[in-house]
């Protein structure tokens, strides 16, 4: 086996709104070797972002985490205080945005911004800063990438911005980079441009990737293992190939249904009946029993992660069948 | 760049002459000068005199011609009342309101863009609350009212500080100043803080705003998620996406105290321009009050035209949006 970068155990993130808590991000738990690709999937609202931003430490207010442990290259980063946390993040672990028009700042040419990420953890001579942002801008696809440092965010397109964005992420040779939805503002085209160049520098450098997206169908071809997320926890996990070949949450098996490629040219494509609970005040038991057709009376009650080899789930009638799941 | 200030500067231009033309007709249509500055038991001989004298038998158009003829020149003629050339009335006042108002608008949008960070970066604090709860009070008492409680509290009971006029005064480049000197500085203090307390409490409200609103958008916590430093982000981000609005509040408030610090300027007997012109509009001395707005509308434009001057420098977009 190869060592593990990141190790995240019960991770668990609260907002106390006025209105109530929100659970957004509960008992999650995963681990990720080093170069490994892990695709994060689920709804929209699931807790797919603020499971990244947890990992940052920077969960917005009200939020906290409250309980569980992250522990990146041995590092339990959960006790560290912020002033230490700060010196993690963009150094070990960064994170790239959906929007790549909102994460540049307008008013600061690109170079400034990367001179700042990389003073951020290191002292360098400006031109050494200078040709590290340059060999980095180059290598996610930015052409003639020197001139190009005296440019403002607005001078680039939506694509060559969340390059920029990517390059930043990159600058210090992070051991995981969180990419939440990076490619989901920009055309196919670029989105599979971006997607190839990603898994390139990311085996280059040995960087491990927590891949967020709702599209099942982008992340399976990118990432070597995938959790899938419901209502802030992870129902299912795995390898990608066996969970996709045999999924046996119900709710991913309705994900895989609803994908077009598994749908019959000219029919409807399958929804899973039902929308996605309100994480404020969810009723006891298994978050997906009321949309789920197998629920039984048990589902009252919450099912407990089932291991078996590399794969698991959190169902207690899930679909298919035992054998077939690591085969 | 230069096209953008050309453009900008053929806009002032335009702005101006717009502005001479509306001043002179408005002026000239409020009350008769003649009036107040002849004696009424004078023979109607020495009236004529005196009106073809001023120029005031020719029609308005001629007059309004004349008048812009000797603006351009950069004469604004002579004043009715005090037979001196008006530049040269204003230009003795202006150091006077110069001094009192740059001091008060640049400290407090000092102090009062640093609170309105400190509340917008840490709303839920006890010091945030504060500094709101105060910046309420600077926009709800009148000016007229905080200057008498200035005078009376500091000047008369506890009289550590003088109640009125400029103090000891140095010239430099043949301008009287004063707040060079101790006992001028210690003349500019109250009344600047009277005419503070407003901008100061502007001045939090707008940046608190900008600090609220940026510090949640994701170019923020881009920057966090690169590890930049809480102190570089309110330095290198924030401070110069909240300049904007500032800015342009900035200036506007630097021309309008400039203009009109009358009420300040009266309580403290601040021999400044403000009560010239209130002077000037008593007695109707027309030449004073055309010169004094024409003089105002020019300021107004200058300062305009430096604020998109900054602008431009600042935001890279405003200088595309420009150049387009
Ligand atoms: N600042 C906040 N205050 C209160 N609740 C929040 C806050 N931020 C997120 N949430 C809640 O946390 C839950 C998870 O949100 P999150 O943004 O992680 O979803 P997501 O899976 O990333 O969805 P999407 O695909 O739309 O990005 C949502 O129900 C959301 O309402
Ligand atoms: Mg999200």
């Amino acid at each position: 086996m190869t060592e593990t970068v990141l190790s995240v155990k019960n991770l668990t993130t609260h907002f106390f709104t006025r209105s109530g808590v929100v659970k957004a991000v509960d008992n999650v738990s995963f681990d990720l070797a080093k170069g490994e690709i892990m695709g994060l999937v689920g709804e929209s609202g699931s807790g797919k972002t603020v499971t990244g931003f947890s990992l940052l430490g920077l969960v917005d207010e009200p939020g906290r985490i409250v309980s569980g442990s992250i522990t990146l290259k041995d590092k339990a980063l959960t006790s560290l205080s912020n002033a230490e946390l700060r010196r993690w993040r963009g150094r070990e672990i960064s994170m790239i945005f959906q929007d790549p028009i909102a994460t540049l700042n307008p008013v600061l040419t690109i170079g400034r911004q990367m001179r700042l990420a990389i003073a951020a953890h290191e002292r360098t001579s400006a031109r050494a800063a200078e040709d590290r942002a340059t060999d980095l801008l180059s290598k996610v696809g930015i052409p003639s990438a020197r001139a190009r440092l005296d440019a403002y965010p607005h001078e680039f397109s939506g694509g060559m911005r969340q390059r920029v964005a990517i390059a930043i992420a990159l600058l210090h040779r992070p051991s995981v980079i969180i990419a939440d939805e990076p490619t989901t503002a920009l055309d196919v085209s670029i989105q599979a441009q971006i997607l190839q160049q990603m898994r390139v520098l990311a085996a280059e450098t040995g960087t491990a990737m927590i891949w967020i997206s709702h599209d099942l169908a982008v992340v399976s071809s990118l990432a070597s293992k995938l959790a899938v997320m419901y209502a802030g926890r992870i129902v299912e996990q795995g390898p990608t190939a066996t969970l996709l070949r045999n999924p046996r949450h119900p709710y991913t098996a309705g994900l895989m249904n609803s994908l077009p490629a598994m749908t019959k040219p000219g029919t409807p494509l399958k929804q899973i009946p039902g929308t996605t609970p309100s994480l404020l005040s969810l009723p006891p038991g298994c978050p997906f029993a009321p949309r789920c057709q197998r629920a039984t009376a048990q589902c009252q009650h919450d099912p407990e992660l089932t291991i078996h080899g590399d794969r698991g789930w959190r169902c207690f009638d899930p679909v298919g069948h035992m054998d077939e799941v690591s085969s | 760049m230069l096209g953008f200030i050309i453009q900008r500067f053929l806009q002032a231009i335009g702005v101006m002459a717009v502005m001479s033309l509306i001043v002179f007709c408005g002026v000239y249509a409020i009350g008769n000068p003649i009036d107040i500055v002849i004696p009424p038991e004078a023979t109607q001989d020495l009236r004529d005199e005196v009106i073809r004298r001023l120029g005031l038998d020719r029609p308005l158009y001629e007059q309004y011609f004349i008048f812009l003829v000797n603006l351009l020149k950069g004469d604004l003629g002579r004043s009715f009342v005090y037979n001196i050339p008006v530049l040269e009335l204003i230009g003795g006042r202006l150091p006077a309101t110069l001094e009192l108002v740059l001091i008060s608008v640049v400290s407090a949008s000092v102090i009062g863009v640093s609170l309105g960070i400190y509340a917008g970066y840490r709303p839920e604090s006890w010091t945030a609350k504060t500094i709101m709860a105060a910046s309420v009070l600077g926009f709800s008492v009148p000016s007229f009212w905080v200057g008498l409680i200035l005078i009376l509290t500091f000047a008369v009971n506890l009289g550590w500080l003088p109640a009125g006029g400029r103090g000891a005064t140095i010239d430099i480049w043949g301008v009287a100043w004063s707040f060079p000197t101790l006992d001028g500085l210690s003349h500019i203090i109250l009344p600047a803080i009277n005419l503070a307390l407003f901008k100061l409490a502007m001045m939090i409200r707008l940046a608190r705003a900008g600090t609220r609103e940026i510090m949640l958008t994701d170019t923020i916590k881009f920057a966090r998620a690169a590890g930049l430093s809480e102190i570089t982000i309110l330095r290198q981000h924030l401070l110069k996406l909240i300049s904007i609005p500032i800015i342009t509040v900035f200036g506007l408030e630097l021309g309008s105290t400039l203009a009109f610090a009358v009420v300040t300027e009266t309580i403290f007997s601040w021999p400044g321009v403000g009560k010239l012109i209130i002077d000037s509009i008593a007695v109707l001395d027309r030449p004073v009050m055309v010169a004094y707005l024409i003089l105002v509308a020019f300021l107004f434009v200058t300062i305009n035209f430096v604020i998109d001057l900054i602008f431009a420098l600042i935001d890279p977009r405003v200088r595309r949006g420009a150049a387009s």
